[in-house]
């Protein structure tokens, strides 16, 4: 709808505009540009500027086999977190849709995950997940040496992607939820003339019809995975043990931070810049294109 | 409830108290384990069921990592920037909805597309900027020559120099820029009747007053969905509080002290303390989810459909 009631006046638009745009100049696109100069420039080592290296910053990281581990090891992390938290927010919404009596007493707590700082997730997962405490601490009594995150590489990786899975249910069920509630209630019963079971009904007519959900969520959870998940690696692993839970933003602060490669850091910035970018298109375009059903 | 289907009703229930278990379990095991005594906390298999010092060991971890003032700090950064992000995406949206100017939908996209640059993707530049706020501009004046006519026309060198580490206005204001807010409140806009405009108009109202006195009252149910995801996403940020933070005792906020709190390598492995300071730490932001529910649901929904 297009509004035709308007507002005239010069200068008070933009100055209520203002405050807005410059904050998005100066902490967003300001940055973004140096990123970008920095990534395609070298710093002199006895001070005298940047000097034009071309695309020799990229080359490097490129050529570089423990920058492609990281990479690999992010993709896994995106799938496999993406995976387990919407499979299982997927199912909790599915049930709590049935709005049997108590539901709601049920809902109300599969939310509760999305207001935890993801550190402090990570803090009571380390504990859970410590092979000498507490939980795991009597498997490992049994067989001793089962597991053990701080020096296993596998379980540490585990451990975190967990962790995050944890993390993801309770956003991933409220738009699951809201998606399905949204669905006309004809077409469910529809579903049970035609002689459909409800558990029939949820993966034939009620999957299908929420898939424009399903790819958006997907798109936001792999996001967060590659984003989100810097606080929960640095406290529970710090990217170790041996690198083996160095994901793509945390190479990019233990370089640029720690090694002050501002350099080397930058072009990682972009690389994972173009990989949000990428993702957010395909959101927008892609999915908002084929996937919808009404 | 369409047919009746009893047994399905049993795999009902038996799902969501297996979600629910799974959901509760860490949330459990914070609480028991932060109320056991340090030779509980270290047995194993752990008892499941809580003993009696939490309050104890609340008041360790409260001491320990210095949670008084942190906890001030983290109320100050997460209120600051929500009222900030509030009142800049309604301005914004205000802006671009009521008022008809060229640019409007070129600011809009400025504003929406930063949804793409988070700041995890932007940290090492955006850290320099931090250091001082003023470099773009500084940057400007120096390419159009303006620092180079006014000190040859005055002999004093134009430097803008405003330091953002370690102080509340860095802390907050480089998050208070909001895609999500902007956009929640435009779609909102949106859907006010030209009618009403029309009739504030002609009862002599301008668009100040408009925005006063009719926008923000119809505005509230958003506003409080929007206030609920802010601030718990406020307070439970990481990245940006670690990096411009070097003085952590005067301007630390809660989240990092987390780290503190975790039981060295080879030190006393006291996790009774640290879930104990977990819990407190977690609970702010849970209370709002938990008391706002209803609200915040309906924001985040309306946000991106």
């Amino acid at each position: 709808m297009e509004r035709r009631a308007y507002y005239r006046n010069g200068t008070l638009p933009w100055l209520l505009i203002a405050p807005q745009l410059i904050l998005v100049l100066v902490f967003f696109y300001w940055p973004t540009s140096q990123a970008l100069y920095w990534a395609f420039t070298l710093e002199q080592p006895w001070g005298g500027g940047n000097s034009w290296v071309g695309l020799s910053n990229f080359l490097s990281i490129f050529g570089d086999g423990r920058y492609w581990a990281t990479v690999g090891r992010s993709a896994f992390y995106a799938i496999a977190a993406t995976g387990i938290s919407m499979v299982i927010a997927l199912t909790l919404a599915m049930f709590a849709d049935r709005a049997l009596k108590g539901t709601k007493l049920f809902q109300s707590v599969f939310v509760w995950p999305y207001a935890i700082a993801a550190p402090a997730a990570g803090v009571a997962f380390r504990f859970i997940f410590a092979p000498e405490a507490g939980i795991i601490g009597s498997i490992n009594e049994m067989w001793p040496g089962i597991w053990n995150p701080a020096t296993n590489g596998g379980h540490a990786l585990a451990m975190v992607i967990v962790c995050h899975a944890w993390l993801g249910i309770g956003y991933n069920f409220i738009f699951f939820l809201a998606a399905l509630q949204m669905l006309p209630r004809s077409l469910t019963e529809a579903g049970a003339m035609d002689g459909a079971r409800p558990f029939q009904r949820m993966i034939d007519l009620q999957l299908p019809l929420i898939a424009p959900t399903v790819f958006f969520l997907l798109i936001m959870n792999l996001i967060s995975s590659f984003t989100d998940s810097f606080g929960l690696i640095d406290v529970m692993t710090e990217g170790g043990p041996i690198n083996s839970t160095e994901v793509m933003v945390y190479k990019l602060y233990v370089d640029g931070f720690k090694g002050l490669d501002y350099s080397g850091a930058a072009a990682q910035s972009i690389v994972l810049m173009l990989l949000v970018i990428a993702l957010t298109f395909v959101q927008f375009r892609w999915v908002e294109k084929r996937v919808h059903y009404n | 409830m369409i047919e009746r289907s009893p047994i399905f009703n049993i795999v009902t229930y038996a799902t969501m108290i297996l979600g629910l278990l799974l959901v509760l379990t860490p949330f459990w095991i914070v609480i028991v384990a932060g109320s056991l005594s340090l030779q509980e906390v270290s047995q194993v298999p752990l008892k499941l069921w809580p003993s009696n010092h939490l309050l104890e060991n609340l008041e360790v971890a409260w001491t320990r990592a210095d949670l008084g003032p942190k906890m001030i700090n983290s109320l100050i950064v997460a209120v600051g920037v929500t009222v900030g992000k509030i009142t800049l995406a309604a301005l914004s949206a205000f802006s671009i909805v009521f008022f008809n100017y060229r640019a409007r939908m070129l600011c809009f996209w400025l504003i929406f597309i930063t949804l793409m640059l988070p700041l995890e993707v932007r940290i090492v530049p955006t850290y320099s900027i931090a250091a001082n706020a003023l470099q773009p501009f500084q940057v400007i004046l120096d390419t159009l020559g303006i620092t180079w006519l006014v000190e040859t026309v005055s002999g004093v060198r134009v430097g803008l120099e405003w330091n953002l580490l370690n102080s509340y206005t860095g802390l907050i204001l480089p998050l208070v820029a909001t895609a999500t807010g902007t956009f929640l409140y435009r779609q909102f806009f949106m859907t006010i009747p030209d009618e009403l405009v029309e009739a504030s108009k002609m009862d002599g109202s301008g668009p100040l007053r408009f925005f006063f006195e009719v926008l923000l009252p119809l505005s509230r149910t958003n506003m409080l969905a929007l206030a609920t995801i802010m601030f718990v996403s406020s307070w439970n940020q990481y990245l940006w509080p670690l990096l411009i933070t070097t003085d952590r005792a005067n301007f630390g906020t809660v989240v990092m002290q987390l780290k503190a709190l975790i039981p060295a390598q080879n030190g006393t492995p006291d996790w009774n303390v640290t879930m104990a300071g977990a819990l407190i730490i977690m609970l702010p932001p849970l209370l709002v989810v938990a008391l706002m529910q209803r609200w915040f649901v309906r924001g985040l929904i309306s946000r991106d459909k």
